[in-house]
């Protein structure tokens, strides 16, 4: 075989394995769509999303994912709150403050965090966290949006710090000497000028921390409660999303109702989390642009 | 009549770990003359102008022995606030280094964590900085743009506006012209003889007739060493040692 026809034949392997993940992936998205659209036969889409009572067995069924959307949310807001601002200012420790010494520990701990199963996190939620809340708050089960949130923020806190920490870091040392040579302190210039400049990199690192809380099916499968009821309180149980399907697409019957809805809630699920990705994209491109200039 | 010393060193050792960088470095800088620093690569030049406003202790493991001392105070005593001294002491780097801000919010930086808060005097300081870097007239309909739109020798111009914004006394300049095209570097120098009738110029440069058209006087540093400092019009035309007369001539660095 000659060369050229050798490197056409390379080429052409690699544009098959190419094609061949990205056809998979197309066809699960298909497969989606096929099989969650015909619920709306039995369902207006309006009903589907802002219905607000989820009984997907009674004998009048009733697929309102108000509650489940709401669930979602609820959780994945409460765990921004506390993920967003402890996983910045870990990275900023890591990054700027910390001696190099314990950077090169604790760096590491924190990505190691990352790669714990979500199982034993939501174990722990449920034998450790959930007693602790019911004694100290006093309330009648632990097992709620609160422990959820709290739970998805420890699995959160890795990817965003550890993607902030990158951003910071490859700040170029010439803007911090620029913002010291005027005089400015340390923390004047991590506020000023080192965080504003590592945006683009925080922002991916906080959406793609989020959506990671957002998608995350057995953490709140074990600990969020599990009741399909818009939150009143944060120590309300909730069922978002992905625990929804987790939990009932065993028991659905093939190409049922039920069946569909569930496969219509993972439609959603999915948008929601293509949007944020989408996002995070939009961000870092839009700032990289800045950045590049270096 | 002798000027006024504005700032010096006497017996300056400076170490990186356990290598020597600068070894015993006495210099005067007169208050409203530019100085010259030259001297092939490694020399030490831009270690000494970083000792000259404590930039050197932003880098880990280094050790400085000897004095620098601004009209008169000795700036690496306790008592010294870094922050301030920097303000007095402003630096300009040999790549442009503007922040990702807008031209006003760059040179507004300095001003804005000195305390000024009046949006008046912001703007009036920002305009009075612009202008003395004689680039105003460039950038005055586009002061909301990034700065990062500027081209090169306006990024450097706009660095010494934004050096210029916190009122220095003296402003150090490592190569600042290194990376700029020929008019640009025109342009620079242009500025630096405007500069110096009102503050102290320091200026780090590779290049020799950089040097003669700026400075009032040069020092010749070799090795970690200060070889020799004159007038530059003395220095240039009968140095009084050979090893300088062999670099200026270009027989070696």
């Amino acid at each position: 075989m000659s060369q050229i026809n050798k490197e056409k034949g390379v080429q052409f392997i690699f544009l098959g394995i190419a094609l061949l993940s990205i056809t998979m992936l197309f066809l699960i998205m298909l497969f989606l769509f096929m099989e969650g659209i015909p619920v709306f036969e039995h369902v207006s889409i309006k009903e589907f999303i802002f219905g607000d009572l989820w009984y997907p067995t009674d004998d009048e069924p009733a697929f309102g994912i108000f509650p489940l959307i709401i669930g979602s949310f609820s959780v994945a807001s409460f765990s921004a709150i506390l993920a967003i601002p402890l996983g910045i200012m870990t990275a900023i420790y890591i990054a700027e403050i910390a001696d190099k010494r314990i950077a090169e520990i604790v760096k590491p701990v924190v990505e190691l965090m990352a790669s714990m199963p979500s199982v034993v996190i939501g174990f722990f939620g449920m034998i450790v966290v959930a007693p602790f809340l019911q004694k100290f708050f006093n309330i009648p089960v632990g097992l709620n949006l609160f422990n959820a949130g709290l739970m998805l923020a420890f699995m959160a806190i890795p990817t965003i710090c550890s993607i902030s920490e990158d951003a910071l870091f490859s700040v170029p040392s010439a803007l911090k000497e620029g913002s010291y040579a005027l005089g400015a302190t340390h923390l004047e210039t991590i506020i000023k000028i080192t965080i504003p400049a590592a945006l683009s990199g925080i922002s991916t690192g906080v959406i793609l921390g989020l959506s990671r809380a957002i998608g995350e099916t057995m953490v709140v499968l074990m600990v969020a409660g599990g009741a399909a009821i818009v939150p009143g309180s944060i120590f309300d149980p909730i069922r978002p999303m992905p625990s929804t399907i987790a939990a009932e697409m065993a028991e659905a019957p093939y190409h049922s109702e039920h069946y569909y809805a569930l496969f219509a809630v993972a439609i959603t699920l999915f948008i929601f989390t293509f949007i944020f990705n989408l996002a995070a994209d939009y961000i870092s491109y839009k700032y990289k642009q800045t950045e590049e200039s270096y | 009549m002798e000027p006024k010393i504005k700032m010096c060193t006497r017996k300056l050792d400076f170490f990186y770990d356990t290598f020597q960088a600068l070894c015993d470095i006495s210099l005067d800088f007169h208050e409203y003359k530019s100085t010259a620093l030259i001297g092939p690569s490694g020399c030490g030049k831009s270690t000494y102008l970083k000792c000259l406003n404590r930039m050197n202790e932003l880098i880990p493991k280094t050790k400085i022995t000897g004095d620098v001392k601004l009209n008169d105070d000795i700036i690496y005593s306790s008592d010294v606030d870094v922050v301030s001294l920097r303000r007095k002491v402003g630096m300009v780097f040999q790549k442009p280094n503007p922040f990702p801000k807008t031209i006003f919010d760059n040179v507004a930086y300095g001003p804005i964590i000195n305390g000024e808060k009046n949006k008046s005097k912001l703007t009036e300081i920002v305009e009075k900085s612009l202008k003395q870097a004689a680039i105003w007239d460039e950038v005055k309909d586009r002061l909301n743009n990034n700065a990062l739109e500027l081209s090169g020798g306006q990024q450097q111009r706009l660095c010494i506006a934004r050096a210029l914004a916190v009122n220095p006394e003296v402003l150090l300049m490592d190569e600042p012209a290194s990376a700029l095209d020929p008019i640009a570097t025109q342009k620079i120098e242009e500025l630096i003889n405007e500069l110096k009738k009102k503050l102290t110029i320091i200026i780090v440069t590779h290049n020799m007739q950089q040097a003669a058209r700026v400075s009032d006087r040069t020092a010749f540093f070799y090795m970690g060493k200060l070889i020799e400092v004159n007038d530059t019009d003395t220095l240039f035309t009968n140095p009084a040692l050979k090893q300088t007369e062999d670099y200026i001539t270009g027989r070696f660095g």
